[in-house]
């Protein structure tokens, strides 16, 4: 059983929705990320997404990009990605960590050298922004074999047809795109968005986390009563923005706001949710 | 080409020129994609849709465009003759409202309102504004904060059409961020929203389509070349920044296999230097803006930074397409500097009395060097993309002259 199934076996049976911050890697510089990504462990985050910078990020709003130029001015590779979670690992072998990023770095340093190193790390999920199931060739078939498991897209307008697709392909949870937008996007409407996971719960075990669009505790609350797990970026990545010269703030500024948003949640009454099949 | 291939089945049903092309994007775009598949692939067969198309570039385009044999310049080279597809001749001045009439009767047939597009030199964001007013949709056009600075009396014909133009400060402030910044607003705009791209580049299928539409140009070409000389031209030469206008050229030669295709990228200061945007010729196969093809990177997979005088040609990709045709050899691919490419600027506007857009002038450039080489009962046909009018401030700076 990889971490990431076990992790959601643990919160499905305590009743309760996993909390996922996102941090891009090397933003605002390399030496921050590992101690930040334990600080948002002992803020309660349950699993943990790590964004690989890209020059093009096309999928993200300006707070990502922004990230991702500050994590590239230092020259944060993909390699330096994995370095960071191997350096995690030393002292954390439970939290799961997944890599988000987009695929062109990956195909430069090739398909399975890249897998083959991601779990000699412990890297435990790869999602590729811009890799839909339709152009993934043996993708899945590379990660599966190194024990890594292949995380993807949904998104409103994803078909039922498409659905049964990725839920195929997929391993680990489901990353339900809550809004037509980039990442940051504003506005969620949190009621529709109950009757979508329904819907898609009808075709899919996996477990559902939702992102983009979740900006504070409240929103973070009432997605935790319909999804499996909560993804929150843009709304932590900002904070970095607020202390330009102090990375130690900024890091203490996001376990706040995890920790808030983890006793938000947990508030919230957990709407029952199927076990896995 | 011993092989017989079957050009009309590329690309494949999902987007792909042999191992380019395809659809690289996020979920979120999927659906937008499949729609705007299927309204290109209905209309492209529906005559109604077509017989509206051809009056449209008919009567508000200027088509068809003339073949001009260049004979002055001819007689100088003193090699192959030199015939010049006048496309600076269109309404707005180069290639790209073939695209932007095309595509915006899809719009309108999909009942959006609003348009959007991205731009490099201005070309297409000045073809985008023009047929957003006259259809009177919104438009908003993406543009690098770079490329506003030496493109400006493109951004003020846009604006007087109307459309907002969004200065695009992220990345490198050039053409490639104008498109991420175009793609970010499509994908949160999507209900009400027509994003036109400019060139072949893109995930499929906007490759495919922006190549039909374009390719009245050779369609065209190679019926006047066959009428004015009894024969097919020995080479075609394009520039190529993503590549719309030389696919738009080449592809309805494909077949004609005593063609040759020449597609003339910009070589900056010297590929030598990497200064330059010529992936095709420097590069290597990755995936950028939705698409597999070669493209300007580092050892990282960071896209870098190109260089090109010409802002139209300033792009670390190229169509996929081209890609594929590189790899089975059936078109080749070069590069010419700045330097080279200014002083064909001025070469043909002294020899022909035409003044060329900076991005044809690479096109020309090669051209000098290619022609003395050839017979004089052979012929080259140059696609002369664009007029040069929105390049003198450009080329008065580097003269030191103030306009
Ligand atoms: C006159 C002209 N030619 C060529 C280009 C390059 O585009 P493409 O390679 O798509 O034809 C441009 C782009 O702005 C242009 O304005």
């Amino acid at each position: 059983m990889s971490r990431i199934t076990k992790r959601f076996a643990e919160t499905r049976s305590k009743g309760r929705s996993a909390l996922v911050p996102y941090v891009t890697a090397g933003d605002p510089s390399p030496d921050v990320t590992v101690p930040l990504m334990h600080d948002l462990v002992a803020a309660r985050a349950d699993l943990l997404e790590l964004g690989v910078p890209f020059s093009d990020p096309m999928a993200d709003g300006p707070v990502i990009q922004q990230a991702c130029e500050r994590a590239l001015s230092h020259g944060t590779s993909l390699r330096d990605v994995m370095g960071m979670v191997r350096v995690f690992r030393e002292h954390d072998q439970d939290t799961p960590v997944v890599l988000m990023g987009y695929l062109n770095p990956v195909e430069r340093m090739g398909v399975e050298v890249f897998a083959e190193a991601a779990a000699a790390a412990g890297v435990d999920g790869v999602l590729m922004v811009d890799l839909p199931p339709e152009e993934s060739g043996d993708w899945t078939g590379v990660l599966e074999r190194v024990g890594i498991d292949p995380i993807f897209l949904i998104a409103p307008t994803t078909t039922d047809k498409r659905l049964r697709q990725v839920s195929a392909a997929a391993r680990g949870f489901i990353y339900y795109v809550s809004l037509k937008g980039v990442t940051g996007s504003q506005t969620l409407d949190t009621a529709e968005l109950g009757n979508r996971l329904e819907s898609i719960r009808a075709l899919t075990a996996l477990p559902l986390g939702v992102g983009f669009g979740i900006r504070d505790a409240n929103t973070a609350a009432s997605v935790a009563r319909v999804a499996d797990a909560v993804v929150v970026g843009s709304a932590i990545v900002q904070l970095v923005t607020r202390f330009p010269q102090a990375p130690e703030q900024f890091r203490a500024a996001a376990a706040d706001l995890v920790r808030e948003m983890r006793a938000a949640m947990d508030k919230a009454r957990v709407a029952e949710v199927p076990a896995p099949a | 080409m011993k092989q017989e291939i079957d050009w009309a089945a590329f690309p494949d049903a999902r987007g792909h020129f042999g191992p380019y092309g395809g659809r690289f994007v996020a979920e979120t775009l999927m659906g937008a994609l499949d729609e705007l598949q299927a309204v290109y692939e209905k209309y492209m067969k529906d005559p109604q849709f077509l017989a509206e198309l051809d009056a449209d570039l008919q009567h508000f385009v200027g088509r068809p465009s003339p073949l001009y044999h260049a004979e002055r310049l001819s007689r100088e080279l003193g090699g192959a003759q030199v015939y010049l597809k006048r496309e600076d001749l269109n309404h707005t001045g180069a290639h790209k409202v073939n695209n932007t009439i095309g595509q915006a009767l899809l719009a309108k047939r999909l009942g959006k309102t609003r348009i959007i597009a991205e731009t490099g030199a201005g070309q297409h964001g000045v073809a985008t504004a023009t047929v957003a007013a006259r259809l009177g949709l919104e438009c908003v056009v993406y543009m690098g904060a770079e490329d506003i600075q030496r493109q400006s009396p493109n951004v003020y014909r846009m604006r007087l059409l109307g459309a907002d133009v969004v200065a695009v400060k992220s990345g490198s402030r050039t053409l490639k961020d104008a498109l991420n910044e175009a793609m970010r607003d499509w994908v949160t705009n999507v209900d009400d929203t027509f994003y036109i791209i400019g060139t072949v580049a893109g995930p499929h299928p906007y490759p495919a389509m922006v190549r039909d539409f374009q390719s009245v140009i050779g369609r065209e070409a190679r019926a006047q070349h066959l009428e004015m000389t009894g024969r097919l031209p020995d080479a075609l030469v394009a520039c190529v920044g993503g590549g719309s206008n030389a696919i738009g050229l080449f592809h309805p030669f494909l077949g004609d296999t005593s063609v040759a295709m020449i597609g003339v990228e910009a070589g900056g200061e010297g590929v030598a230097t990497g200064r330059h945007s010529a992936p095709l010729c420097a590069g290597r196969p990755g995936v950028l803006h939705g698409n597999r093809t070669y493209l300007m990177e580092d050892d990282n997979g960071q896209i870098i930074e190109t260089h090109s005088i010409s802002a139209g040609l300033d792009y670390p990709g190229v169509g996929p397409e081209h890609a594929w045709l590189k790899d089975i050899g059936r078109a080749t691919y070069v590069s010419v500097t700045d330097d080279e490419s200014l002083r064909a600027f001025h070469r043909l506007t002294r020899t022909e009395g035409i003044i060329p857009a900076l991005e044809t002038s690479h096109a020309i450039a090669h051209v000098l060097a290619l022609a003395p080489s050839m017979r004089a009962d052979q012929s080259v046909i140059i696609n002369l993309s664009g007029r040069g009018d929105k390049d003198l401030n450009t080329i008065a700076r580097l003269e030191g002259i103030e306009l």
